[in-house]
């Protein structure tokens, strides 16, 4: 029904006297790919644990398909976190396993072909996976869900450059029709060409935001020549 | 058969550009059936809602054309991808020519130069 997926309405939250979101409001549409652009510390990683309701105390109002955070929108939001978040011990096959009893739209055969094609050994603890593997297994846990709102929080930040092309098209080839993607990162170059919308937040506040084309032609410059700009010391 | 994108332009108009080239070079055949938005999107490492942009600028330009069960295909119009064809070798001469100037050759010396120095490319 609603045109906006995700409403993020004047939000603000402080840590004590520390401001780490300054009255951010931006919509996020049906069938796009937004990156959540910023160096660290800048206020992205707060954001996104409001959106899948691990921080409460803010101020300002968001809605995930008109819902605020909540136990219901968990199911509407895969979301992958910055960290590590399954007991080291687990095997992978477990992991599958506690997401398959975890989440109903978990779709175990494209978990499966995943992990073949991105070279993850199914057999092993996550605790013997290197750090590169971890993050595959990561990425394939939250792609296999049929979700209306993937929350990728640095998907390419721990792997290699010459992989990241690889986590990019899974990535694309996974995303359900007609749901969209919010990206944290503070890498650009590599995969800018992959965003619909930009959003800068600096220092907590939204500094710039648009549609990633637009930007371009308006300014004459690649996404990653503004990001340096905007973030110039 | 990747392109590489100048990420400081809209990407969509440097898709429709190489596309537009892989038509009227004829590596894509008139009638031919052209790969899945999500495919290409994939291929190329860009965002599928760009894809679709250049597809339907393209669409609107009467170089492909969308059945709708089908899928999408070139254009079987061969005098207009001809007539194209013609306008973009005729803007490559041009740019050419307008180099040999600014070197300070006369534009009447080109043949000459290309007959001297063509065999070297390829």
């Amino acid at each position: 029904m609603s045109e906006v997926l995700l409403e993020i309405k004047n939000v603000t939250k402080r840590y004590g006297k520390q401001v780490a979101l300054q009255n951010v409001s931006f919509d996020v549409a049906p069938g796009r790919i937004v990156g959540l652009l910023g160096p660290n510390g800048s206020g992205k990683t707060t954001l996104i644990k409001i959106i899948n309701n691990l921080l409460a105390d803010y101020e300002g109002e968001v809605y995930l398909c008109g819902h605020a955070p909540g136990v219901e929108t968990k199911k509407l939001v895969s979301y992958l976190p910055d960290k590590m978040a399954l007991p080291t011990w687990l095997a992978v096959t477990e992991a599958l396993n506690l997401y398959a009893n975890f989440f109903a739209d978990f779709d175990r055969a494209r978990a499966e072909n995943l992990l073949h094609s991105l070279k993850v050994p199914p057999g092993k603890k996550i605790g013997e996976l290197s750090k590169g593997m971890q993050e595959k297994l990561m990425l394939t846990l939250t792609m296999a869900r049929r979700a209306k709102l993937y929350v990728l929080d640095e998907p390419i930040a721990g792997v290699d450059p010459a992989a990241r092309d690889l986590i990019i098209s899974t990535i694309i080839d996974n995303f359900a029709d007609g749901s969209s993607l919010l990206i944290s990162t503070h890498i650009i170059s590599d995969v800018e060409a992959v965003f619909d919308d930009v959003i800068f937040l600096k220092e907590g506040a939204v500094d710039l935001q648009g549609e990633a084309e637009a930007l371009r032609s308006q300014h004459g410059k690649s996404i990653d020549q503004l990001f340096r700009e905007v973030y110039r010391c | 058969m990747k392109p590489k994108f100048d990420p400081a332009l809209p990407i969509y108009t440097q898709i429709m550009e190489w596309f537009k080239r892989l038509i009227l070079s004829g590596k894509l055949s008139p009638g031919e059936k052209v790969p899945p938005v999500r495919e290409l999107a994939l291929q190329l490492g860009v965002n599928p809602n760009t894809l679709q942009r250049a597809m339907s600028e393209l669409e609107r330009e009467g170089l492909l054309y969308t059945e709708r069960t089908a899928g999408r295909f070139v254009t079987e119009d061969s005098a207009l991808i001809a007539s194209l064809r013609e306008e973009l070798i005729r803007q490559v001469v041009g740019g050419f020519l307008e180099e040999v100037r600014a070197l300070g050759y006369e534009p009447a010396e080109a043949e000459r130069l290309i007959k001297k120095y063509g065999g070297e490319t390829e």
